[in-house]
């Protein structure tokens, strides 16, 4: 059995499957379709958008050219630790950017990239709406607010503990 | 299925049940804790809070205290933040731990639990909500429910007059008299630009064509918004009522929310929102016995700023990349699938049922001369209140930073206030007290824009601000329109070299040459914007 399954094809395709099927054939579902693809896979794998291209009778360069216009959608997995610092106007008053700097330095990448190691990826986004907590940033979905840079550290010597 | 008869009766006994939520003198042995259960509070922690109320109360066998989450109180500075009702007090910075203590206190032995009391900014403890300074000045419309309702209990929502102003217009009401009701009540767009909601409305009726849409904008992509995200979460219902009444008004039978996937909360509650009222037959066919049916789909944004703009929104819904179409034709007669479509901001309709129920006579007796009603803010930036309020317009920007915001932090000096994000201008102390409204906004080159305000105190750089702000700018530029593309980008090289220390005096007039050239060329509202802080900043500081 494991033998089989080295590749994730079959088991991704299942997956991939059951989310289709929630959706008719119509073009106007590709974002939605992509969503979910993003949110199950981490990213959207290029077999995914072809039978994507296939089930829903679009071209392969026009999805394309969804993902790569909206700024959720990925083409490449994330880090196990996806670290995302708001940079919304409410947290960069507050000082968002050292806090970002201090993030940069500590994993050596830059914003959008993942560690060699695959444990830690670093996006920026735009506001996630704890203004009142400003500045503030998320490691996979647990919030951090009233960031400083003795916090930067703390956490994520923290996550660098984990496996 | 439930007929209007029973819906009406749901309403009667929950009224009776929940009146302690709004009534302090209510006759009851019941308590209600409220704990937030908006994105801020929750963030720190509020599902837990509540989990472990529940879990307490139950161990201690304590039978007539219920707890519920409820959408956004506004202060979310002092989040996350517990509300016992009926005696109205108010618990802030509540820890998951501190629930014991509450419920020992307040609950069994009726004793204030004087240390998670609010501080109010002139130092004195207060215990009420309505008591905080904070509070003194808004006036809640858009947000009423917010706050004291279950989101997720369409019940509660029914019980609040919920679906009456739906009712009201199926049976009493042409839509023709709903579109003029809307239109005498002087409403304008809350998205940011103030188009007349009824004029759109009117427009979207007379459209030719036999399918037709609604659709409600709630990409809001402004950074440091967030508004809509909490009417969305503490009040879906009212949302949805108010997008069937515009169906009604139309003419169309098939709505579209369009909902940024960073807002998981929001979309959640709409979802359960939708699927309950299908459950009630409130949305299906046959409405209420009626001829009338409506139904609503949710679509999610996918992080792109420009999608905001209605006509990207459009494109975006169709399932495409999200950029705008010339105008006209405007989607009231060629949006979604080029079929005449109606699209409003979800504060617009928020203030839609209330317009309905309580007559256009009541809402345009508030606010100024030319903006009715009022105006939701998300306060945000350097100022002791970050939160969301509510405020008659005409109020000035003092009365919020300082009466509501409680002014500036750390004994630092008011340096100006942004409205209106990365398309918007910055208001300057000796502006502060022009009254909020759109044509006053404009005069002093700001605009109303969404409702972000950001307060700046005197260490913040404007260049630099300037350049975050057109470095998202850059970022979420769609491309289509080269001087936007590029220019924007050259903009930021120029800035990024002031700030460097390296600008020269020919530098401002090429940024001011540039700006020109992307306003007068590019084809949408948020481009031709997009260099204002910029501009604006140039002429001020």
């Amino acid at each position: 059995m494991n033998e089989k399954c080295k590749c994730g094809n079959e088991y991704k395709d299942e997956k991939l499957e059951k989310i289709l099927s929630k959706y008719e054939k119509n073009k106007s579902n590709l974002i939605q379709i992509l969503s979910e693809v993003q949110e199950n896979y981490g990213y959207i794998p290029e077999n995914v958008q072809l039978e994507i291209s296939k089930y829903l009778g679009i071209e392969m360069a026009e999805i394309y050219g969804v993902i790569t216009f909206y700024s959720r959608f990925t083409l490449k997995p994330k880090g196990k630790y996806n670290i995302a610092v708001c940079l919304g106007t409410a947290c960069f008053v507050k000082g968002s950017e050292k806090i970002l700097d201090r993030i940069k330095q500590k994993l050596g990448i830059d914003v959008g990239q993942t560690t060699p190691d695959g444990r830690f990826s670093l996006e920026a986004t735009r506001c996630i709406g704890a203004c009142g907590l400003a500045p503030v940033f998320t490691v996979n979905d647990e919030v951090h607010g009233k960031a400083t840079i003795d916090m930067v550290d703390k956490v994520l010597d923290e996550y660098m503990k984990k496996d | 299925m439930k007929t209007l008869e029973e819906i009406k009766k749901i309403r009667e006994q929950k009224r009776a049940e929940l009146d302690l939520r709004v009534n302090l003198s209510a006759n009851t042995v019941e308590k209600h804790i409220l704990v937030c259960h908006g994105t801020g509070c929750t963030s720190s922690k509020s599902p837990q809070i509540i989990e472990n109320f529940k879990k307490i109360l139950e161990e201690k066998n304590i039978k007539n205290v219920r707890v519920i989450q409820t959408g956004c109180f506004g202060l979310c500075a002092k989040g996350p933040i517990v509300i016992i009702r009926p005696e109205d007090v108010l618990y802030v910075m509540v820890k998951p731990e501190d629930c014991e203590e509450i419920i020992d206190s307040h609950i069994i032995k009726g004793k204030i639990l004087e240390r998670l009391l609010c501080k109010d900014i002139d130092e004195k403890i207060v215990k009420k909500l309505d008591e905080l300074n904070f509070y003194k000045k808004q006036k809640r419309i858009a947000l009423k429910n917010c706050g004291v309702i279950d989101p997720e209990n369409i019940d509660e929502y029914i019980a609040f007059d919920g679906y009456r102003a739906l009712e009201k217009v199926l049976f009493e009401m042409t839509p023709e008299e709903v579109i003029d009701e809307v239109t005498k009540s002087g409403l304008r767009g809350r998205g940011g630009a103030g188009f007349p909601t009824g004029k759109k409305w009117s427009f979207t009726r007379m459209a030719n064509g036999t399918q037709k849409y609604v659709v409600c904008n709630a990409d809001e992509g402004d950074p440091g918004a967030f508004m809509d995200r909490s009417i969305l979460e503490g009040d879906p219902h009212c949302v949805l009522e108010a997008m069937m009444i515009a169906g009604y008004a139309i003419g169309a039978n098939k709505g579209y929310i369009y909902v940024r996937a960073e807002y998981p909360i929001a979309v959640h509650r709409f979802q359960t929102a939708i699927n309950q009222a299908r459950e009630y037959g409130i949305l299906g066919k046959k409405i209420f016995g009626t001829d009338f049916e409506f139904d609503i789909e949710v679509r999610l944004g996918a992080g792109a700023f420009v999608c905001g703009e209605e006509t990207a929104l459009l494109e975006s819904v169709e399932g495409k990349t999200g950029r705008p179409r010339l105008k006209p034709p405007f989607p009231a007669n060629s949006g979604l699938w080029k079929k005449p479509t109606l699209i409003n901001n979800v504060e617009t309709y928020a203030n839609i049922t209330k317009i309905i129920l309580n007559g256009a006579k009541w809402y345009s007796s508030i606010g100024t001369e030319n903006s009715k009603g009022t105006k939701v803010f998300a306060l945000g930036g350097n100022v002791v209140n970050v939160g969301l309020v509510e405020v008659p317009m005409g109020t000035t920007l003092r009365e919020i930073v300082f009466d509501i915001g409680g002014g500036i932090p750390n004994g630092h000096e008011f340096k100006a206030a942004q409205t209106g994000g990365p398309s918007g201008g910055c208001i300057t102390a000796e502006n502060l007290d022009t009254p909020i409204d759109y044509e006053s906004l404009t005069q002093i080159g700001s605009m109303m824009g969404s409702g972000g305000l950001i307060v700046m105190d005197d260490t913040k750089c404007m260049v630099n601000l300037a350049k975050f702000y057109l470095g998202f700018t850059v970022d979420e530029s769609c491309g289509k329109c080269n001087p936007c593309r590029i220019g924007t980008k050259r903009m930021l090289e120029i800035l990024d070299k002031i700030t460097k220390g390296e600008g020269t005096v020919a530098d401002i007039d090429k940024l001011e040459f540039l700006a020109n050239i992307i306003k007068k060329t590019s084809v949408c509202g948020l481009r031709t914007n997009s260099t204002k802080p910029c501009t604006k900043y140039i002429k001020v500081f």
